[in-house]
């Protein structure tokens, strides 16, 4: 059943202890487009993310993604890497976390670890050196280099990844990310900490992306500016719940969200808008 | 990347001789406090079992006196030093002498170990000494694969060593087997001990994982001490097989080596023989870590050591990754027990004591973690430096303690400090180990 979803949420529900994280959400994200997942901060969106990604085991809902080749993962039954080996759902950090030690290109040579393994015969035939292997390790930098020219750091492919600026770092993760070759990427507040000109960078990239790779995008995002610009379809979340979701013009101009953003209650709304000329 | 520094002037190099009088009169005082009951007054029982003192203030004052002098020489010394810098302060001329020079120590090393035999051929001392310094670079450069790459910190390394040396050993004095047939088989064992071990500590993280691994240790040798009917127990295994030739023996008989070769017989020529064996077993396992260091697997573990979470949403399997890592540098202190038996003729447990685990742990630390060179250095070092103050007698310990307390603080991270990349578009540069994490167990 390989509909135009290619991740349905249904019914997730995440507690700790006594705290709900999450609240029996249900979404979809469309195959092949950029579905953005906003809300205050303490929303919960973070705990989706990691849910989707098998960081956590939600405590009940199934989280399922539908591949072009009809396969459906039910992504609550994997654990941790296996839902990036078998489902190819990729993620980057709030936090970026890139392996400051290793260059560059060696973090976009970790990420195709897996293509790796297997082409050097579980390391024994890398060990000796077949041509295979051989082979194999060009096509990888290849790629490396590929995804380097893309986020324009192919200069400082010899850098160590500590040593970019936290803009570069911010890119790298996501080349990373794409190194894995994801149906689904997964990008937790990628605008985070950047100018308004990386911000733009950032978007023509995940646009870049869409258009060249096809690969469906799910982002969290505080920045606006990108959220609106470049969403297909957009997610609001609120303590844990749903309060909104279409086009961004038309979250743009829900009153609930405005009252979430803004914490008043829904009736006060008109008032407070008034205040603020909007 | 660093911007030139401007040549300190003359008025900021100037003492600063208030600054250094209020720091040394510090010290003074807490010398004077310190010192005061060890020094100044001096108790001793008396003939009738009472207490009988005297006041030694001449010493205490001495001493006080030394602290004060000594912690003005020493900020004199900081001020003639410190604010230069030593890197900055060397001309370029001379810093890529020792660049070249840096590069050149590989090579170097590699062709005067492979020429010690010639050299030092009559100096029996020298050579055993030789075989011990490679078997602990060999035990360094296993361990550094599960320590050094993967950053999981391993007290419990000796437990493969001497899982090695008594497969061997039992092998070899029970079913006859060879020393060529045992080496494989005992890297195996190891490894496979190496699993074991593995499977436990996968969800321990930091000193929690150093405590399994040093009770690990621990338990093998324990079991080596207590399985009599096996091990022989405290007493040991002894009559252990000499290697051979690839088959021919190493003997003065008809069929020895030498009669075959039609030269005399000499016993040094099986200390040369184990010091080749030592040399290319080291190298071996040198040449394993290189190349798997530029294997996906290689790159996994230091992905490992530098952020565990972002290998998972790579899609690495960490278990596997981890126990790898474990099996490898186990199956090499396999290697490494193997050949320490067929040197020995006699293993018991008391070889294998946590005093091995820390010392080969200190020469990968010390070397620098990760380093193949820095830990072949390391064990130089410190193997060889430890034999080089034997005739300090009973200060050995104290002096030995203090270089290396001083050698870490000169280098904290260890005497080759900086990573190089496994692979490079341009030109492999080498990555500052301020940048490089450690492991988090």
């Amino acid at each position: 059943m390989s509909g135009k979803s290619i991740l349905t949420v249904g019914h997730l529900s995440m507690r700790f202890g006594g705290i709900v994280a999450v609240n029996d959400l249900s979404f979809d994200a469309e195959r092949g487009k950029i579905t953005a997942l906003i809300g205050p901060n303490g929303a919960g969106k973070t705990t989706v993310f990691n849910c989707i990604t098998g960081f956590y085991k939600p405590t009940s809902g199934a989280m399922r993604v539908s591949h072009d080749d009809g396969r459906d993962i039910q992504l609550e039954r994997l654990n941790d890497f296996r839902i990036s080996k078998l489902a190819k759902v990729a993620r980057t950090f709030q936090n970026i976390r890139l392996f400051p030690g290793m260059t560059a290109l060696e973090n976009l040579m970790v990420a195709q670890h897996n293509a790796l393994m297997r082409a050097s015969g579980l390391t024994f035939l890398g060990l000796i050196g077949a041509p295979s292997w051989r082979s194999a390790e060009k096509r990888a930098i290849d790629l490396a280099r590929l995804w380097l020219d893309r986020i324009g750091l192919l200069d400082r492919a010899d850098d160590a990844a500590g040593n970019l600026p936290y803009g570069d770092q911010r890119r790298l993760e996501i080349a990373r990310a794409m190194c894995t070759e994801p149906a689904l990427l997964c990008l937790d507040e990628p605008a985070a900490g950047l100018n308004a000109r990386e911000s733009a960078g950032l978007s023509e990239l995940l646009l870049s992306i869409r258009a060249e790779q096809g690969t469906s995008i799910l982002l969290i995002e505080h920045d606006m500016s990108v959220v609106m610009e470049i969403s297909d379809h957009v997610v609001v979340m609120d303590y844990g719940v749903k309060i909104a979701e279409g086009t961004p013009d038309h979250i743009r101009d829900d009153p609930k969200v405005i009252a979430a953003y803004l914490g008043v209650e829904d009736n006060e709304v008109a008032a407070v808008e008034q205040e603020l000329g909007l | 990347m660093t911007a030139p520094v401007p040549e300190p002037t003359l008025a900021s190099r100037a003492p600063d001789v208030a600054f250094i009088f209020k720091k040394a009169l510090i010290s003074a005082v807490v010398a004077l406090v310190l010192f005061s009951l060890m020094i100044g007054i001096r108790t001793e029982a008396g003939p009738a079992g009472q207490l009988i003192y005297w006041t030694r203030f001449g010493d205490l004052a001495a001493v006080v006196a030394a602290v004060f002098g000594g912690s003005i020489i020493v900020e004199l010394l900081r001020l003639w030093w410190g604010p230069v810098g030593t890197i900055r302060i060397v001309p370029p001329q001379v810093a890529s002498t020792l660049a070249v020079a840096r590069r050149a120590i590989a090579p170097v090393l590699l062709i005067f170990t492979l020429l010690v035999p010639v050299i030092f051929y009559d100096q029996r001392y020298i050579l055993d000494l030789g075989i011990l310094v490679l078997t602990y670079v060999m035990l360094g450069w296993g361990l550094n694969v599960v320590v050094g790459l993967a950053g999981l910190l391993d007290l419990g390394y000796v437990a493969f060593y001497a899982v090695g040396a008594y497969s061997y050993a039992l092998l070899a004095t029970n079913f006859g087997l060879s020393f060529w047939v045992c080496l494989p088989l005992a890297g195996i064992l190891a490894a496979f001990w190496g699993v074991l071990l593995g499977f436990p500590v996968l969800r321990l993280r930091g000193d929690y994982l150093a405590i399994v691994t040093l009770a690990f240790g621990e338990i093998i040798r324990l079991v080596i001490i207590n399985w009599q009917s096996l091990t022989g127990g405290p007493n040991g295994v002894s009559g252990i097989p000499r290697p051979s030739f690839f088959g021919i023996p190493l003997t003065p008989g008809d069929d020895g080596l030498a009669a075959r070769l039609g030269i005399e017989f000499s016993p040094t020529h099986r200390i040369v023989f184990l010091f080749y064996l030592i040399l290319a077993l080291a190298l071996l396992t040198n040449w394993v870590t290189i190349r798997l260091r530029r294997l996906p697997i290689g790159r996994a573990w230091e992905a490992l050591r530098e952020d565990e979470v972002a290998c998972r949403a790579l899609g690495i399997n960490t278990t596997t990754t981890k126990l790898t890592a474990f099996a490898t540098g186990a199956m090499f202190g396999g290697f490494a027990g193997a050949f320490f038996a067929t040197r020995q003729g006699f293993i018991s447990p008391e070889s294998f004591t946590f005093q091995e685990s820390a010392l080969v742990l200190a020469i990968v630390v010390l070397g620098g973690m990760g380093s193949q060179l820095g830990v072949a250095l390391a064990a130089l070092t410190m193997i060889g430096g430890f034999e080089l103050f034997r005739g300090l007698d009973q200060y050995r310990m104290l002096v030995f303690g203090l270089a290396m307390v001083l050698l870490m603080i000169w280098r904290p991270r260890g005497l080759i400090g900086h990573r190089a990349p496994t692979v490079f578009l341009k030109h492999s540069q080498a990555i500052s180990s301020d940048l490089v994490k450690e492991g988090h167990g």
